[in-house]
């Protein structure tokens, strides 16, 4: 699974732009024959359909995009001025390097500084080594959108990378997927591999509309607090297991769900956590609040430094959100 | 059971956004006498029916939120203390010394703490206070506590509702079960009415988080129209006139973008046939209320919203008066008798 | 239950009149002499079984609280308020108060949040941004029921179970409680027990006691902060709730009489009950007026730790109060056994 995971995450999907991503992950369906279909946004839909008497539709949401920073003007010596795709944390970009869809580099500088207060992206350009606006537009554009380059690294039993937001969620459900593929199901499942999650939950909003599920569950990352000084105090670490979504900015989880994936996870010994994420949203805040109310709730995988090139998460808990998501869609809902 | 002791009893109620069950008890047994259906909805909503004499008749929301601003636990110290963030929006400088109930398995009460002054260093003195700085005191310890209370388990604020003068109550979760006792005076004075309209009494959920449930209770009833009951800041000193409405001068009826003008005005003259105190207030955007996704919901909604005059809002001693409820009830309940197709069919010729 | 009942009586310092009637009236329950002066102290003479001489002995608790006081009434019928005693101003906003001789309820409301600009929300709300709200609707309104310079204290319900005591105004009426069921045991030497009036505002009552008893030893008994929180170092808890009653070593009015302290050290350990030493150095205590009163009193000072004091609620653990209880109690007889060399 390591493997998968190292592709995902090296692969490139800002949101809005997440082809790249989506035919990786297409590659790894056509491995176990899963059918698939894609809609206008660009979601990728798996359905394990069910006619059953009781079956009830579950839609699983892991979201491909990740966040990026998108080219608004190219200067007369060729440096390259940008906004941010997503919630992009500015502290970190100084001397980051970037990695655009067609294999171009670059990196970013800063302009001098007076003041802490003025530093901002609009202080901040790109750098892709081009001597003039004319060598640069050889090689990108306005409009192209950027990542932020870094190599996967294993140590011992974390794994650190960039945007294991939310590649990591999208590694466990196909993991789930595999896992359960010859297994007879209770219910119907809509595995929804989702757009423009880090831009506004904005493809898990129409496919929700449009498929009409009993229930929804987002598998994505969650803060920890287990680090010195962290932004936000949390009980939730690394290394405890996978976190039952109580609420975060975008949604209360229904009792229901959270309810029975505490039960799942302690029928079959799965360690868990309980999260309440105080500044962050997912995929479950859309669903949710589609059309007549869909109740929903969120399988999170905890990752420390979200949203750096160097996010890092705890091969434990990856396994062990495996587990719980599989016993969770094999369990009646 | 009068206004009075509705009003008690369902201050009293915690319902906290999205675990409204205690409060949505109460407030199904108190309707029933009144209404014609009942049901619940995906997010807990609470859809009230009472049919109209006239079968095409006009589809008509009422609603009002029934949650309140919370607290919910996000981790247990090692001496049994509490750490928490809010469900809603507070004013954190209202919470040292404020007890609350904390739901575990079983409720527990506890009280906010914070240091005392001479602890503070530096430019902490001149500064309030931040949420991360507080936590909550049961005067358990970690073992007792983690028995009962998760991360995750919320906690309401403990106040009992305070009777001064002129008829004011003042307490906490006003905001908004005033709007819900608005809505009950309305079906009670229509119980001897007739009216052609259909009409629907909704006590939304997870109004204070981002009004959630009026997003999907809207959708579902799919209404001709909808008209919110909330609060608005009531008079207080230092406040500008044009910000705040006086206590005992009835109900405020908002206009601007958010609000189908010809709703407003037919409120308005409602109130004036039928000799209603009232006010007017104005809202340049799209109001901090129910009325906010209602008006966008499906394919457009004529809006309205009527507002209670609350003291001291989002705070545990919010400050109203019980004429305005009643007055409101009344108002609500003379326009939807009065409502006909013909009005209804005129609202989206703009 | 004493300390609950007595939680809930409105009694600022200046103001102590109902607190005072509360303990008069058990002391006449309880056949125990007692007199008044003009301050208001309440001294109460208890007598002992066998021995009537006066060892000197005196024990006290300061019977007011922290609260406020009307200062003016606006033309709108709000009220503002002086602080009266050292109350924590970061915790008055939204708290409901009672006001006056017949507590008239108000609330103390703040503009609301929502029409807040950022940096208002920063600063913190202290007395003069703060109001009382009684419902009125003008000034004639409000004055129909309330004046200026009455008295305003906190309303809150106090409760007890297994293991906390919660309530206002613990400091001190867990003091008061304490000393009424020593009054209610035997013992078999006499002492004066003093109610004290204005602790709060500069230990004043106490002062006057000490002149007209003229003790040689005295014990006040105190609620003292506990400071075992989160947001403090273990080194600045000052006590802690569950290490038992607290002996004052050293605070800013006084330091405590050795002798004193040794023997209160001595009779918990042969009763096998739990104490800490007050590890803090300010503040003062009724023993500050008391100590340098006459030509000097031995003067030591044992409390209850309790948390959140001079708020509208604070808590405190039952176990403590017992163990002053007892302590207290030995300390009395072993000043009839031993006597108690200065």
């Amino acid at each position: 699974m390591n493997e998968l995971i190292k592709k995902l995450c090296e692969s490139f999907g800002p949101a809005g732009r997440e082809d790249k991503v989506r035919s990786l992950i297409i590659g790894e369906l056509e491995k176990f024959n899963a059918e698939y279909s894609i809609d206008t946004l660009g979601n990728l839909i798996v359905a394990r359909r069910n006619q059953g008497e009781g079956a009830k539709k579950i839609l699983v949401a892991a979201h491909m995009d990740e966040i990026g920073l998108m080219i608004t003007f190219i200067d007369e010596r060729g440096f390259l001025r940008f906004i941010g795709i997503g919630g992009v944390l500015k502290n970190i970009l100084p001397g980051m390097k970037v990695l655009f869809e067609n294999g171009t580099t670059g990196v970013i500088g800063q302009e001098k500084i007076k003041e802490p207060k003025e530093f901002d992206l609009d202080r901040l350009f790109i750098d892709i080594g081009a001597e003039n606006r004319e060598e640069a537009l050889k090689k990108v554009n306005i409009g192209d959108t950027a990542v932020l380059l870094s190599p996967f690294s294993r140590e011992g039993n974390r794994i650190t990378a960039k945007s294991l937001d939310n590649r990591i969620g999208c590694a466990v459900v196909l993991e789930a997927m595999k896992r359960l593929s010859s297994l007879p199901l209770p219910n119907e499942i809509y595995f929804v591999f989702t757009v423009q999650e880090e831009v506004g939950l904005r493809g898990a909003r129409p496919v929700s509309y449009r498929l009409k599920p009993h229930y929804g569950l987002a598998v994505d990352v969650t803060r920890v607090g287990d680090t010195p000084e962290p932004e936000f105090k949390t009980d939730v670490s690394l290394g405890k297991g996978p976190a039952v979504k109580i609420k975060d900015s975008s949604v209360i989880c229904h009792p229901r769900i959270t309810g029975l994936m505490i039960e799942v996870a302690e029928t079959n010994n799965i360690p868990y956590q309980l999260e309440v994420l105080e500044r962050g949203g997912t995929d479950a805040g859309a669903i949710h609040l589609t059309r007549e109310g869909i109740p929903s709730g969120g399988l999170s995988i905890p990752c420390r430094y979200i949203h750096t090139p160097v996010e890092m998460v705890d091969l434990n808990d990856v396994e062990n959100s495996v587990l719980l998501l599989v016993e969770l869609l094999k369990h009646s809902w | 059971m009068e206004l009075d002791a509705f009003l008690q009893e369902i201050t009293q109620k915690d319902g906290v956004s999205g675990y409204e069950q205690n409060v949505a008890a109460f407030i199904s047994e108190a309707f029933s006498p009144y209404i014609d259906d009942a049901r619940t909805d995906n997010l807990g909503n609470l859809i009230y029916y009472k049919k109209g004499k006239e079968p095409d008749g006009t589809k008509v929301l009422f609603c009002a939120h029934m949650d309140e601003i919370g607290l919910i636990i996000t981790g247990i110290e090692k001496n049994g203390f509490l750490r928490f963030t809010s469900l809603g929006g507070f004013d954190v400088r209202t919470l040292p010394g404020q007890e609350v109930t904390i739901y575990g398995q079983e409720p527990i009460e506890g009280i906010i703490g914070y240091k005392p002054p001479y602890m503070e260093k530096g430019k902490e003195k001149n500064n309030s206070m931040e949420m991360e700085n507080l936590f909550i005191d049961t005067g358990l310890s970690q073992e007792q506590v983690k028995k009962t209370i998760k991360v995750g388990s919320v906690a309401a604020i403990k106040r009992n509702m305070l009777t001064l003068l002129n008829n004011c109550r003042s307490g906490k979760a006003l905001d908004d079960r005033a709007g819900v006792a608005v809505l009950w005076q309305c079906a009670r004075e229509l119980s001897r009415m007739e009216h052609e309209a259909h009409l629907y009494f909704v006590a939304t959920v997870q109004e204070e988080v981002g009004t959630r449930g009026a997003v999907v209770s809207t959708y579902g009833i799919s209404p001709d129209l909808g008209i919110a009951v909330d609060v608005c800041h009531g008079d207080f000193p230092g406040a500008m006139e044009h910000e705040v409405s006086p206590l005992g001068k009835g109900p405020v009826i908002t206009t601007g973008p958010n609000i189908h003008p010809f709703l407003a005005e037919a409120l308005s003259d409602t109130a004036k046939e039928y000799n209603l105190p009232y006010q007017r207030d104005v809202s340049p955007g799209p109001t901090g209320t129910d009325a906010r996704a209602i008006q966008v919901s499906l394919g457009g909604i004529p809006t309205a919203l009527v507002s209670i005059p609350l003291r001291y809002m989002h705070t545990s001693v919010e400050l109203l008066t019980l004429e305005d409820i009643k007055v409101a009830g009344r108002l609500l309940a003379y326009f939807a008798a009065g409502l006909n197709n013909t009005f209804v069919e005129g609202l989206s010729c703009l | 239950m004493l300390i609950t009942a007595l939680s809930q009586i409105p009694g600022v310092s200046g103001d102590e009149a109902r607190v005072r009637n509360f303990i008069k009236e058990k002391l006449s329950l309880w056949g125990i002499k007692h007199h008044t002066d003009s301050l208001g102290n309440l001294y109460a003479l208890k007598e002992g079984s066998k021995n009537r001489e006066e060892p000197g002995l005196m024990l006290c608790a300061h019977m007011d609280e922290v609260g406020l006081m009307v200062s003016a009434i606006e033309k709108s019928g709000h009220l503002r308020f002086y602080k009266v005693g050292g109350i924590y101003e970061k915790y008055l906003v939204s708290k409901p108060v009672c006001i006056g001789a017949n507590s008239v309820l108000g609330v103390i409301g703040a503009k609301a949040v929502h029409l807040q600009k950022k940096e208002e929300r920063e600063k913190p709300l202290d007395a003069e941004k703060l109001y009382i709200d009684i419902g009125a609707k003008n000034k004639e309104d409000a004055e129909k029921v309330v004046k200026v310079g009455d008295y305003v204290s906190f309303w809150s319900e106090a409760s007890s179970s297994a293991k906390i005591i919660k309530g206002k105004a613990l400091d001190n009426r867990a003091g008061c409680a304490a000393l009424l069921e020593i009054l209610q045991r035997d013992y078999p030497i006499s002492f004066t027990a003093v109610f004290t009036v204005q602790e709060e505002i500069g230990i004043r009552g106490a002062r006057v006691a000490a002149y007209r008893v003229n003790p040689r030893i005295a014990l006040v008994i105190e609620t003292t902060s506990a400071v075992d929180i989160p947001e403090a170092r273990e080194q600045d808890y000052a006590t802690s709730l569950g290490a038992g009653p607290a002996f004052t070593i050293q605070d800013e009015s006084v330091i405590a009489h050795p002798r004193i302290l040794e023997r209160l050290i001595e009779v918990a350990e042969s009763q096998k009950k739990p104490y800490q030493f007050r590890r803090y150095g300010g503040n003062f205590t009724d023993a500050g007026a008391i100590a340098p009163a006459g030509s000097g009193v031995a003067a030591g000072v044992i409390s209850t730790p309790c948390r959140y004091i001079h708020t509208p609620v604070s808590i405190l653990f039952k176990e403590d109060w017992e163990n002053l209880v007892e302590i207290v109690d030995a300390f009395i007889r072993s000043v009839h056994e031993k006597g108690l060399e200065i």
